[in-house]
């Protein structure tokens, strides 16, 4: 055996326990209970989604929301500044989320009114002007690109520590599809799944502010003592009271709000029911402090996402912490809890797409896909060692390599195994010994042609190099476009596609080679059997 | 074992009757399409799947009585006693309310005393309109972006006309396996779509062994006519492209059969086209090819004596 080929078969040998050890032995040891390093089973080939059971989410963010907070914010800093120089205006409405009119400018303080719009919001908004002092102000588009990008990234941030309160392992949660608000959540192994997006998608606002009036049952009443006019600095909020919807009228500036919090857990309030305790950040506290010693005797109204939860009345000074009551499950509690200390999402959101595979379904997809793959595996085995015999063999030896290599490469990658992914597995199989029966039929000509077993082989291989290129160069862009278009299960097919197709070039041509080249070397007069 | 001992069938002289049965088999298909129109999956429609697990033998048809809109199968094998429900509503994409369909099917089935199953349901999947509409755009965009990259591809690589020619095939095959996806009542779902863009790369991978071989021979018979050269070249490589196909229909066949409901129209769509990719590799895309060429000289051959008026093709190495 010359040197060459002693080398080419140590680096097969090499490849193929590396991938064996890093791919399928995992797997048989899992299943078999064989030792194995934990380092090793950590490496285990993932299963996707649709094989482990679990929840898959598609979630929409209303970015308009951060925008409308930021405008309304913007507005409410103008109006304060324009009243503290004294500058009346007639009013400031919010025409869109980015947009925010002031109207009934007086003419004789618009140099005035214009030098502080610039000092306020001139940094973010355009303004332009048209007749009787009516002013436009319009967010920088620049200004509005980033904050939509912003509070994607922030709800990206916030649902994966709430998934991560949740305890659930390897979850997967990315920006999807081309548009610029969308979010895939997938969690493994979660069956519950109205329960996780009740706290996904919850935005858990918590407001604690004044209440000037109410609570009363209607708006009208409410409004009674304010000439049915709500104050500019104030607004209406409603909550559950007895036997119906309570109004109450509100503060806009909150006391604190949830960003003020520095923890949240279950407790239970004085009658024994389920409750809330949180804590707030020393600065919250002091904030806190300052408006509840102010105020005592009044009532507090704690919002949670816009409804009025419950309304205490101050007794003392508060500081750093507080409860929530109302009527909760001790469940809702938890996950009240849970939301509170993962943060607010920055804007609301809403469910687009769903998908729950229950643990039966993915076991049941398994053993199809298992059962699809040694059915088609041996049909193949069958089909060629009747047409090309002991060369057979040869191609039979180069595709299990190509699907060794296959799932130990998707191992190591951390590319998941999904359902289709198992499909293009067993489709791999079919069209993997598609490269040895191109250069079988190839040999087989040149031997009719009465050359030399060996000139023959060398010929085979030879000639046929750069058609596998281009077959696999084809195939390659159309998996590549699969795997921009799908996700999830699609990714794992397109996935598992693409990487046969390139481990079938070395297995088809290197293995399979010296797989000859060895058949040739241990016999005095070459013969084949092709 | 050979197949063919030494092949000589006049492909290219068939292939007018195979253009000819091709294009029946598309028109039918595409009247069915226009008419019935292709039915889409949830997917790309939108729409709730619920999968529910029954404790005693369901009876389909009752289940269906109490959900006259929707479409209702059993799932999986007999004894799992899994069913499958689908409607083409979804709840709104608001909050969490897109899933509201699942909560009006199950109440639906408790009213109707079906008999006893889990109230958690084995299976759900909701796809909300925005969704699908997105989908069903990209999966659109894959399909010709793939067949322009393979376009390009291959008209750098062999011939205009021989890029023309397997672009042809590849959306023949598209269409053949479409009109059998109709036929026999498939609904277009991801998996199918993904199958379709596999058989777009089969297709193709088959056609350029054939052009390959045209190449190559291109170059040791340089005075014959094109339409000769490629029914050598075809002949030459049918052994082989019968081979790989039958290869690939086993390994797809298995799938089919014992892949489960899943994949059950990812793998017809795959048989189809395994074997529609054949047919167009041996009729279609050569066919195609020249008459796309027609009696322009190709790059690598001297123009034939006859035509001295052609411009001298630039020549070019190939392979």
């Amino acid at each position: 055996m010359n040197k060459n080929l002693r080398w080419k078969i140590v680096t097969i040998v090499t490849v193929f326990v590396v991938f064996f050890a890093s791919g399928v032995y995992p797997m048989l040891a899992s299943r078999y209970g064989l030792p194995a390093p934990a380092w090793l089973q950590a490496q285990q080939l993932k299963l996707g989604l649709d094989l482990k059971g679990g929840v898959h989410l598609v979630l929409r963010v209303h970015t308009d929301d951060a925008l409308r907070i930021f405008s309304t914010t913007s507005s409410e800093q103008l109006r304060e500044a324009l009243r503290n120089a004294g500058v009346n205006v007639a009013g400031i409405t919010l025409d869109s989320p980015t947009v925010f009119r002031v109207e009934g400018v007086p003419a004789d303080r618009d140099a005035e009114f214009r030098r502080i719009a610039d000092e306020q919001v001139s940094a973010n908004f355009d303004r332009s002007s048209s007749a009787g002092g009516t002013y436009t102000f319009r967010m920088k588009p620049n200004i509005e690109a980033d904050m939509r990008e912003q509070t994607v990234v922030q709800a990206r941030e916030t649902i994966d520590r709430r998934v991560n309160e949740l305890g659930v392992a390897e979850p997967n949660i990315a920006r999807y599809g081309q548009s610029q608000d969308q979010i895939m959540v997938e969690l493994p192994g979660v069956s519950e799944v109205e329960r996780a997006k009740e706290i996904i998608g919850r935005t858990a606002q918590l407001e604690l502010k004044i209440v000037e009036a109410g609570p009363a049952p209607s708006r009208e009443a409410l409004l009674q003592a304010s000439g049915g006019q709500v104050p500019d600095d104030q607004e209406v909020v409603t909550g559950a009271g007895d036997g119906g919807t309570s109004y109450y009228l509100v503060r806009k500036v909150a006391a604190v709000t949830g960003a003020d919090l520095r923890g949240a857990s279950p407790t239970i309030d004085e009658n024994n029911r389920p409750a809330v305790r949180f804590l707030l950040t020393g600065d919250g506290a002091r904030k806190f402090g300052r408006v509840t010693g102010e105020n005592v005797g009044r009532m507090l109204a704690i919002i949670l996402d816009g409804r009025v939860q419950s309304a205490p009345r101050i007794e003392s000074r508060i500081t750093d912490e507080g409860r929530i009551t109302g009527s909760f499950t001790s469940q809702e509690v938890a996950d009240l809890a849970l939301v509170l200390r993962s943060g607010a999402l920055p804007a609301s959101m809403s469910y687009l797409e769903q998908e729950a595979v229950g643990p039966s379904l993915g076991a049941a997809s398994i053993r199809s896909g298992v059962l699809a793959s040694l059915v088609g595996l041996s049909l193949v085995v069958l089909f060629m060692l009747s047409f090309y015999k002991l060369s057979g063999i040869n191609a039979i030896v180069a595709m299990v390599f190509n699907l060794v290599i296959l799932v130990g490469l998707m191992a190591y990658l951390g590319a998941a195994m999904t359902l289709p992914g198992i499909a293009g597995f067993v489709l791999t199989m079919g069209i993997g010994v598609d490269s040895n029966v191109l250069i079988f039929e190839r040999i087989k000509e040149e031997l009719a042609a009465q050359r030399g077993v060996r000139a023959s082989i060398n010929a085979g291989f030879g000639r046929v190099f750069l058609t596998l290129l281009d077959t696999h160069v084809a195939s390659l862009i159309a998996a590549a476009f699969l795997f921009q278009f799908g996700t999830g299960p699609i990714r794992g097919f397109a996935t598992t596609l693409s990487i046969g197709l390139i481990t079938n070039l070395f297995t088809s041509i290197f293995v399979s080679k010296t797989l000859f080249e060895m058949a040739l070397a241990r016999r005095q007069s070459p013969g084949i059997s092709i | 074992m050979q197949i063919f001992k030494n092949p000589n069938f006049d492909f290219v002289g068939w292939r007018w009757p195979a253009l000819g049965l091709s294009l029946v088999v598309i028109g039918i298909g595409l009247f069915l399409m226009l008419t019935r129109g292709v039915q889409k999956g949830v997917d790309f429609e939108g729409g709730t799947i619920v999968i529910v697990h029954f404790h005693e033998d369901p009876d389909l048809a009752r289940i269906q009585g109490a959900l006259p809109d929707a479409t209702v199968q059993r799932y999986g094998t007999p004894e799992t006693r899994n069913v499958m429900i689908r409607v083409k509503r979804t709840g709104e994409e608001q909050g969490t309310d897109l899933s509201r369909e699942v909560d009006q099917v199950l109440s639906r089935l408790r009213e109707a005393n079906v008999g006893a199953f889990d109230e958690t349901p084995v299976g759900t999947k909701i796809v909300g309109p925005v969704v699908g509409e997105q989908l069903r755009r990209q999966g659109m965009w894959a399909t010709v972006l793939a067949l322009g990259g393979i376009l390009i591809y291959i008209a750098l690589r062999f011939q205009f006309s021989f890029a023309v020619g397997a672009v042809v095939a590849v959306i023949h095959d598209l269409l053949v396996t479409l009109t059998f996806l109709t036929i026999f009542g498939y609904d277009l779902t991801l998996n199918v779509v993904a199958a379709l863009l596999t058989i777009t790369g089969y297709s193709v991978n088959d056609t350029i062994v054939v052009f390959d071989r045209v190449r190559e021979n291109l170059r040791l018979m340089r005075r014959d006519n094109l339409p000769h050269i490629i029914n050598v070249a075809v002949n030459q490589t049918l052994g082989r492209t019968v081979i790989t196909s039958g290869t690939t229909v086993l390994a797809v066949l298995s799938l089919y059969l014992f892949g489960g409901d899943v994949l059950r129209g990812m793998a017809f769509t795959l048989l189809v086209g395994v074997l529609s990719g054949t047919y167009s590799t041996v009729f279609i895309a050569a066919t195609i090819a020249i008459i796309f060429q027609g009696r322009k000289p190709l790059k690598g051959q001297a123009a034939p004596a006859a035509s001295a008026s052609a411009r001298p093709s630039r020549r070019r190495a190939v392979s």
